[in-house]
């Protein structure tokens, strides 16, 4: 069944370009030197990249873009690996219900759960603005978290901690010296898809987020609804870099059967 | 081993999620139905479905998300099967070209298509330079546009997804068919499309759902268009009325959970290795 289709080769190729060519437009008008963004640029310049670093906002909402998802993914490394482990590794009462409950955040709408974030955790538990995000960012991570780190315990052989354990090695100690190093590119595969899926969250954000307190997203949604020049091309340009390099390490770490998988 | 070290693992998961999540959900639909703090009432939910603002919003919603959900099948499809064929080399590069999108910001990628589609964007700068228009068409913030976004922001999903159940198709069954004399449509259509209607079906649901519940791509590329999503919005952050958010949140929910479940059961159905 390898025989050449050019046909369905040529769609394919068609529907690459509707994927891919976007991105590549932006790229290009990104050396615009103009303020208008134009396709072909017609002169060379590196000033809207400049530019990031002189609006205001860019550069503190993109430490706080990462500060948030650094805090969010430490926590819920700390909630759920063992939680995974426990999932992977005992039977449950009710098993399916405790695995649905950790999924449910990436099944409710992300819409819903940032408006009932701003509702109940800023009005009802009275959080600080920060606090509020930092849950928030923390429940919507918690899934990958637990999906990754579980998929690599799946294939952990669970006899070699019973034989650690039987040799008189204590319970905990056997989890941090057996059980954690062979599931360690799980967890650091983890942390980098949980750490994009906050990074690029607008859903919870939105609604936390107001004068003085903001994420780079929010930011920059703020930036083009305002203003139509070529510093968020700039800017999405070296967000993509970084998409590409925590991929290039997802890769490398898990291979690209985590992503086909359902 | 004792019993609750199990329990005591998954302890402070379910806690967390339980009260920063599960509740605050919980008690947003209950309070739905207690607009005054009085006696429960439906009538908020009544009188809302008799609202002609609300209901074109919500009509406007489901045709741009069930737009959406075919045009990812139909786009979707026949390059996944393209994909699967692929040697292995090959199928990596595609597949890596179909994830790094799914991976980049939303914000980037609506963005990309404000640069293509908007007044002065190169959609309408080509199409005015050549002569076929006098006028630049208006695409950006209308509904066309906020289909543009959703498939563009779905479409990498679905290929992945579909190249999936395609993978797990084995090529002797494929063989097998082609040596009994089966055209290459034959196989098409009587082996490959009946394996892969439950990924279709997976495939659908993700987008739908994905679609009807959106919020970055109608907020920049729909303009005053509004969509459910936006609606929610606009109601707790704008208006600041939060009864109506909630009613809105809970409608999101609750067809966000029949959808999922309707097609799960339907999937299982379909599935002809049942």
């Amino acid at each position: 069944m390898r025989e050449k289709h050019i046909g369905l080769g040529i769609f394919t190729f068609l529907v690459f370009v509707f994927l891919l060519g976007p991105l590549l437009i932006i790229s290009v008008t990104s050396f615009e030197q103009g303020t208008v963004l134009k396709f072909p640029p017609e002169s060379f310049s590196l000033d809207w990249y400049k530019n990031i670093f002189e609006v205001s906002g860019f550069l503190e909402t993109f430490k706080v873009s990462i500060y948030l998802s650094l805090a969010g993914n430490l926590l819920a490394l700390l909630i759920g690996i063992p939680a995974a482990y426990a999932l992977n590794r005992f039977d449950f009462k009710g098993k399916a219900l405790l695995e649905g409950i950790f999924v449910s955040p990436i099944i409710i709408p992300g819409i819903v759960l940032g408006f009932t974030f701003l509702r109940f955790f800023i009005t009802y538990y009275q959080l600080p603005i920060y606090a509020g995000l930092f849950i928030g960012h923390t429940v919507i991570m918690l899934p990958f978290i637990i999906r990754v780190v579980s998929s690599s315990l799946a294939n952990f052989d669970f006899s070699i901690e019973e034989a650690a354990v039987s040799l008189g090695a204590s319970r905990i100690g056997t989890f941090f010296k057996v059980v954690l190093p062979n599931i360690k590119s799980g967890i650091i595969a983890g942390v980098l898809i949980a750490f994009l899926e906050s990074f690029n969250n607008v859903d919870i954000s939105v609604f936390m987020t107001g004068p003085g307190v903001s994420t780079l997203p929010i930011e920059m949604l703020t930036y083009v609804q305002n203003y139509f020049d070529p510093t968020i091309a700039a800017l999405s340009v070296v967000l993509m870099i970084i998409t590409a390099l925590f991929m290039f390490f997802v890769e490398r770490l898990l291979g690209l059967s985590y992503f086909t998988k359902r | 081993m004792r019993n609750y070290y199990k329990y005591l693992l998954i302890l402070p998961g379910v806690l967390f999620l339980t009260i920063f999540m599960l509740v605050p959900i919980g008690m947003t639909i209950i309070s739905t139905f207690f607009p005054n703090e009085a006696a429960a009432d439906t009538s908020n939910y009544a009188s809302l479905f008799r609202d002609s603002y609300f209901l074109e919003i919500l009509w406007t919603t489901l045709r741009v998300s069930i737009l959406t959900t075919i045009i990812c099948m139909v786009l979707g499809f026949p390059a996944a099967y393209f994909i699967a064929r692929m040697s292995a080399k090959m199928k990596a590069v595609l597949l890596i070209l179909t994830i790094f999108p799914l991976l980049t910001s939303p914000v980037v990628r609506s963005f990309s298509w404000m640069v293509i589609i908007g007044r002065n964007g190169l959609v309408n700068e080509a199409l005015m330079g050549i002569g076929i228009i006098q006028e630049p068409l208006e695409i950006l913030y209308t509904p066309t546009a906020v289909i543009i976004g959703l498939v563009h922001l779905f479409l990498p999903l679905t290929i992945i997804t579909l190249v999936g159940v395609m993978e797990s198709i084995e090529s002797d069954l494929l063989t097998a068919a082609a040596s009994l004399g089966a055209s290459r449509i034959g196989v098409f259509a009587k082996v490959v499309l009946p394996l892969c209607v439950p990924g279709l079906v997976i495939g659908g649901i993700l987008v739908f759902v994905g679609s009807f519940t959106a919020y970055t791509t109608p907020a920049l590329l729909g303009g005053q268009q509004r969509v459910l999503s936006t609606l929610l919005y606009q109601n707790a952050n704008t208006l600041n009325d939060w009864h109506m958010a909630s009613i809105l949140a809970a409608i999101m929910i609750v067809v966000t959970l029949i959808v999922i479940t309707c097609m799960n059961l339907l999937a299982n159905k379909l599935n002809p290795r049942r």
